[in-house]
């Protein structure tokens, strides 16, 4: 599955350090429980799979408002470590409160270390991009140890996918009906966390799962603030049909719109460029809510657009590169 | 024992040092903040082992105050009005984690207008969300408070927040002579915090505010909260029993001054209740038979103990610092509902409004409000609402319109 992109650079490359170089080096446990009532072919519980399985049970996720509310309905839980749901805007305050306990109580000596959490907050793209903006940005200020985990489905999801600060140009949700969709842009969440400079940042889909559990086990070994943002393909808000989430997945990455990137010590590094880039059109047809775009007749100035900006992003990370 | 000159803030910081407060998450706002500021000087001169986090908003405040209560540790916070109200998601919210704290509200009228003094529309909007409420009138009960707050919050029969109320400027900027407990004692009243079973750490997992589907489980939820603030009145009276059995300061769920023998009595909460204390003493001396019943708790609300204090009563001017616009005073349906059917209780329960956004009662309201309740007694019928206001406020409001007016006229002719 891997054919299509270009060898990652040398001088980028984590080979020796990763123990996940194949497809097979995958964790083969899977330790979030089944039975979720999460919709079939969810890209954001694909993605909570695989990076749970790495993270482990050690850890205690904090919660806002969106679909994986759900994943933890009394008295079940799919996660075998602990869950605090607290609100959509102040997840990563939860996170501040639970961290600063915890290290009082390791201070006092009133846990050991063995005892200690990995603290995890896990988010839609409407709390990560907006509502919980405010929050989030006063962590990383506050260099809080935790992993932020966004999973993306580009809408307000939970309430019927409304559009959202994460909702990409053109898209059709259920506030942005018209023949031109949705307005306004996805906004750069990698960008702003960047501009924080925190410990971490990285893009991933749960369908390139190597690239995923490399990022994952590097956050993991970091301290400080360190964001995931999972494109997660949404068959319900992106009006689809759930066999074609891997599909999709794939087309986000090989046409570009969803570059796979971290961010390090001031650094960004594409961990999976695109070598001959597939159009934009292909991921786009795939998806009810681009279906405006070629029905009943084709809206070329606004695939014109979209495919332009992805060409720009891309030319701009060619130009970074040969700076 | 030695008494210092204090104000309610720096009441409000001893209250939470000496309750040995572990994690303190803050956020500044008048006239609050020196509550704060007093306990980060302590943390920084090495005087309190804490960790004092300055969050981005209350809303986060409240959360992360919730989130460390639930993983452990002895949580102190506090806020002021439009605080308390940005933070209102999560003060209904964290509750329901039974996970104890205590948050000091220093109230402020809530805008609009904007204003700096105290009413209590602020406290009252946090009622229904689950935290006990405790209202103090004095400096020394401020601190006093904290430590019986704490421990009624932690008892394993109760396990909610508790939220201890003062009065912006007439308690938060007053020095009063204030007899600060000597560690050890405080200690001895109010042991380490016990997290029972709610905490988060490796090998026990928890999980926290989940959802249920379905209104039989949230009922059953929501009842449970209900039913342990209830029975936290049987808890407060044991433990402010023991607080004056150790300290030598008695407060009651309801304090009753000069009420046993009087036909009318004032109602009300805070810091104004010792201008009625005055006007009482006042009244008593040209010959009246009033009184004062003001509840310390209104969360839970001590419905036995206030019918108690006020059997054969024949009528009470119950003043309302707040207003629930269209309705009026909130504790004049709270108390309404608490006495309504019940055989011997007063007949006549008259509503004034008054002190809002630190407008002063003087004594001769309190004098003119048991007059008029005196009045409706004998007339045997309950007078519509007052709200309070003198011919001279009025008269000082006209000038400052007349200048409004006069501005925006200069505005339109140029
Ligand atoms: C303060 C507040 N406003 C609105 C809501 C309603 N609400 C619940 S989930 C949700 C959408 C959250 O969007 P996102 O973070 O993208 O998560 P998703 O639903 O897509 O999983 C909204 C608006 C809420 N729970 N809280
Ligand atoms: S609406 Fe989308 S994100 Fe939410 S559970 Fe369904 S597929 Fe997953
Ligand atoms: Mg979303």
């Amino acid at each position: 599955m891997e054919s299509g992109f270009l060898e990652v650079p040398e001088e980028m490359s984590d080979e020796t350090i990763t123990v996940y170089k194949h497809m097979k080096d995958l964790p083969s446990s899977r330790l979030l429980g089944a039975g979720t009532p999460m919709c079939a072919g969810c890209g954001g519980l694909l993605a909570i799979h695989q990076i749970y399985d790495i993270l482990g049970e050690k850890t205690v996720f904090v919660n806002a408002a969106g679909c994986m509310t759900l994943l933890t309905v009394y008295p079940h839980t799919p996660f075998r470590g602990s869950w605090l749901y607290t609100a959509m805007a102040s997840a990563p305050a939860g996170a501040q409160g639970v961290r600063d306990a915890l290290d009082v109580q390791l201070a006092r000596g009133r846990i050991k270390a063995d005892e200690d959490l990995q603290v995890v907050v896990l988010t839609g793209d409407g709390a990560a991009y907006g509502m919980g903006m405010s929050s989030t940005s006063g962590a990383i200020e506050q260099g809080l140890d935790f992993i932020y985990v966004c999973y993306d489905n580009e809408g307000y999801a939970n309430t019927g996918q409304q559009s959202s600060p994460a909702t990409p140009h053109g898209a059709r949700t259920s506030t942005s009906t018209g023949a031109q969709g949705f307005g306004g842009y996805k906004k750069d969440l990698f960008a702003i966390w960047a501009a924080h400079r925190p410990a971490y940042v990285a893009t991933v889909i749960g369908t390139e799962p190597v690239d995923l559990a490399r990022k994952i086990e590097k956050a993991k070994g970091l301290k400080g603030p360190r964001l995931i943002i999972a494109l997660s393909p949404c068959p319900t808000g992106w009006d689809f049909d759930p066999r074609e989430t891997v599909e999709i997945g794939h087309l986000a990455v090989k046409t570009g719109i969803w570059p796979l990137k971290e961010y390090e010590n001031g650094k960004v590094t594409h961990t999976r460029p695109p070598s001959r880039r597939a159009p934009v059109e292909e991921y786009l047809e795939k998806q009810g809510r681009f279906a405006h775009l070629f029905h009943p007749r084709r809206n070329e100035a606004l695939l014109a657009e979209i495919q332009a900006r992805v060409d720009d992003y891309w030319a701009g990370v060619e130009e970074s590169h040969l700076t | 024992m030695t008494r210092t000159l204090i104000t309610g803030n720096a009441a409000a910081a001893w209250g939470a040092r000496l309750a040995g407060a572990e994690y303190v998450p803050a956020f500044p706002i008048t006239p609050q903040t020196e509550i704060i500021e007093t306990l980060a000087g302590w943390i920084d001169a090495g005087e309190m082992d804490c960790r004092l986090v300055t969050l981005e908003s209350e809303h986060s405040m409240i959360t992360a105050a919730g989130a460390a209560a639930s993983t452990g540790v002895r949580v102190f916070s506090a806020t002021s009005s439009q605080g308390l109200l940005y933070a209102m998601e999560m003060i209904y919210a964290v509750p329901g984690y039974r996970a104890p704290f205590v948050l000091v509200n220093v109230s402020r009228g809530v805008q609009t207008p904007v204003t700096l003094e105290p009413d209590h529309n602020d406290v009252l909007a946090a009622r229904d969300s689950g935290f006990l409420q405790l209202h103090c009138a004095t400096c020394q009960e401020v601190l006093d408070s904290i430590l019986i707050a704490y421990r009624l919050a932690e008892d394993h029969r109760v396990r909610l927040p508790a939220l201890v109320n003062l009065d912006g400027f007439y308690l938060s900027f007053t020095r009063e002579p204030v007899e600060i407990p000597d560690p050890a004692a405080a200690g001895r009243f109010l042991p380490p915090y016990d997290p029972e079973s709610t905490r988060f750490h490796a090998g026990e997992p928890v999980s926290q505010g989940v959802a249920v589907l379905g209104g039989a489980y949230y009922s059953y939820f929501r009842y449970q909260q209900h039913l342990a603030a209830q029975r936290a009145l049987a808890v407060y009276d044991e433990v402010a029993a023991e607080f004056a059995q150790q300290f030598g300061r008695r407060y009651d769920a309801v304090e009753a001054y000069r009420s046993e023998d009087a036909e009318i009595v004032f109602f009300m909460i805070g810091s104004f209740s010792t201008k009625a204390k005055d006007a009482v003493d006042r009244l008593r001396e040209a010959g009246q038979a009033v009184g004062l019943v003001r509840p310390r708790l209104l969360r839970p609300f001590p419905a036995e103990a206030l019918r108690r204090a006020l059997e054969g009563k024949k009528g009470v001017a119950v003043i309302d610092q707040n207003l629930s616009m269209g309705m009026g005073g909130v504790l004049h349906g709270e108390l309404a509902a608490a006495l309504y059917g019940r055989a011997g209780m007063p007949p006549v329960l008259a509503s004034f409004i008054g002190g809002l956004g630190g407008r002063d009662i003087a004594a001769e309201e309190f004098c003119e409000m048991a007059a008029v309740t005196r009045r409706a007694c004998t007339e045997g019928s309950t007078p519509p609402p007052r709200l309070l206001y003198t011919a001279d406020e009025l008269r000082q409001m006209r000038k400052l319109q007349t200048v409004a007016h006069a501005e925006r006229m200069e505005g339109k002719t140029t």
